[in-house]
């Protein structure tokens, strides 16, 4: 994993994002600084904004007013080369987006061979040796539909590392998961943060944004109504809508 | 006309252990025997019922036909042994012009539809001219009757005496079926990339692939899969519009029909060559049949590859 430290200044930069999808505005002037290492987990309502910011960052979604920063790199800028961007940052989606008609080794290798050139040898072998370490490699020539949910989601987090980015955006990745399939999913993602992967997180699961994150951030109509430590949002938030939101959320008993 | 002298003996052959023990479970069957059958269990009761009712209906429409006033002179001229004897080796021999066209016409039609399919399909406002081209030509090529395009093109593009240009009927008539074929085939390629979720390509190009390598290594593989049945269905209409070259007066199998029954003054040259049409014809279908049938399955059952 490269972990990129030098003077081109944070991670990632956004300031005063706007996004609306027609009439609907969803983003409304979102600033965030991200440093390297940082583990940032995004918190908040369903339809809030989180996806939408993650899929502005990874370009999915072209953006209305704003700049975005990757590395001192204005990916927001006109004329970027789009896919020299999204090499460097991975994503994965809330429902996997395996390619169901490859087999999970050429799930992983496909980028690697045809965005970046690598031989196909050498990606089989990186691709095997990341199916090891998460502990699927006895699945590597099976095809998607074959494997459980949290397996899926598993082999999606592979092939976005496959591509050895230096940021990972991780889109409500266990929602789609059964109850007793989140937690593989979940110590995948504090491998990562253990190997020092910048991260930013959208999740409904408040244990382990509380774990893991270094910073929180509390995303409501449109903006980051509060942000900080874990500890603190959990623990002591100071705005009133974050208390409301952590109070719906212990009262439907997840958390 | 094969179907009942054929059908028959096999209706029986797996029915032999069913009928000596009646409360045997009935094994599962084949759909589309069942479907002939009439659905439900294959009891040997139904089976009889099925041959029965099979019998007595085809006899019944036998006996009208060979009853009805006019018979003998309709198997005079449609049915003479002596004329299909003669004509069919003949007729078959000729068919193999026909086999050529389709078979060239049917690799550039993949090739040419998948052209105006991609065409059709990229995004953005820059595309927009692209976008409109493929749409004309889709809408021309599916508007204009085959024999007019076939017409136009044999007889007009050798009447240009244009330098370079191919004067062979057979050229312009495989041109003519690959632009009218390619304009349907279009549309069934589309209609597939069409049906591959959007997530699919935001995964692609999230991991940095380009536009069209997503479209090629993501979004065609799964669109094509999906196509392969309707393909295969215009497929079979081009093969059947093979036939249309006759026109551009090509020797082919329909030209040899014509010839042999105006010099013979009878008509049973033409039901040589549509069985010649149904015997590659009908195979065809019940693959097309199979593999609908197969893929229904397979959604239902769930995750089978």
């Amino acid at each position: 994993m490269s972990t990129v430290v030098d003077a081109t200044g944070p991670a990632i930069l956004i300031e005063g994002l706007h996004k609306s999808f027609g009439d609907l505005r969803v983003l409304c002037g979102v600033d965030l600084e991200v440093a390297d290492h940082e583990v940032i987990c995004l918190i908040g309502a369903s339809g809030s904004g989180k996806s939408t910011l993650l899929r502005c960052v990874n370009l999915i979604e072209p953006i209305d007013a704003g700049r975005i920063v990757v590395e001192g790199d204005e990916i927001t800028a006109p004329g970027v080369d789009v896919n020299a961007i999204r090499r460097r940052i991975g994503i994965v989606f809330q429902s996997f987006n395996l390619f169901p008609h490859m087999s999970v080794l050429r799930n992983i290798t496909l980028a690697p061979t045809k965005v970046v050139g690598t031989s196909a040898s050498q990606a089989d072998e990186e691709a095997r040796e990341l199916l090891d370490r998460f502990g699927l490699a006895d699945k590597a020539e099976e095809y998607p539909d074959r494997l459980s949910g949290g397996q899926q989601q598993r082999v999606a987090i592979m092939r976005a590392l496959a591509m050895r980015p230096d940021i990972m955006l991780l889109d409500e990745v266990t929602s789609a998961l059964d109850p007793e399939l989140v937690a593989e999913v979940l110590d995948v993602i504090r491998e990562l943060a253990a190997a020092g992967m910048t991260m930013l997180i959208a999740t409904h699961e408040m244990g382990f944004a509380r774990d893991i994150a270094t910073r929180v951030c509390f995303l409501d109509d449109g903006v980051i109504a509060e942000q900080g430590p874990p500890e603190r949002i959990f623990g002591d938030p100071q705005e009133e809508r974050t208390r409301q939101f952590l109070a719906r959320i212990v009262a439907a008993g997840r958390m | 006309m094969a179907q009942g002298s054929g059908g028959t003996p096999n209706l029986h052959t797996p029915l032999g252990t069913a009928g000596a023990d009646p409360r045997a479970p009935v094994p599962p069957r084949g759909s589309r025997r069942s479907r002939i059958l009439g659905g439900g269990e294959a009891g040997s009761r139904s089976v009889w019922i099925a041959v029965a009712s099979t019998v007595v209906f085809f006899g019944a429409v036998a006996v009208l036909i060979v009853n009805s006033p006019g018979w003998l002179e309709i198997k005079r001229t449609f049915f003479n042994e002596r004329v299909f004897a003669e004509s069919f080796p003949k007729i078959v021999r000729q068919f193999g012009t026909n086999v050529l066209i389709f078979m060239v016409a049917e690799v550039f039609v993949l090739i040419v539809a998948l052209f105006f399919a991609v065409l059709r399909s990229l995004p953005g406002p820059v595309f927009a001219p692209l976008r409109i081209l493929a749409i004309a030509y889709t809408d021309v090529f599916r508007g204009i009757p085959t024999i007019l395009v076939i017409s136009l093109l044999g007889f007009g593009m050798p009447a240009l005496r244009l330098q370079g240009l191919p004067k062979s009927e057979v050229f312009w008539a495989i041109v003519a079926l690959v632009l009218v074929y390619s304009a349907y085939v279009t549309e069934v390629y589309r209609a597939g990339i069409e049906s591959v979720h959007p997530s699919q390509t935001a995964a692609a190009r999230s991991l940095g692939l380009s536009r069209m390598q997503s479209m090629r290594h993501v979004v065609l593989p799964q669109a094509v899969r999906r196509v392969i049945p309707p393909l295969l269905n215009d497929f079979i209409g081009l093969q059947k519009d093979s036939a249309l070259v006759a026109f551009l007066g090509v020797v082919e199998g329909l030209q040899t029909a014509n010839i042999i029954s105006a010099s013979e003054f009878n008509y049973t040259p033409f039901v040589s060559l549509a069985l010649v049409y149904l015997v590659i014809t009908i195979p065809q279908t019940r693959f097309v049949d199979w593999l609908i049938e197969r893929d229904r399955r397979r959604r239902q059952g769930g995750s089978v590859v």
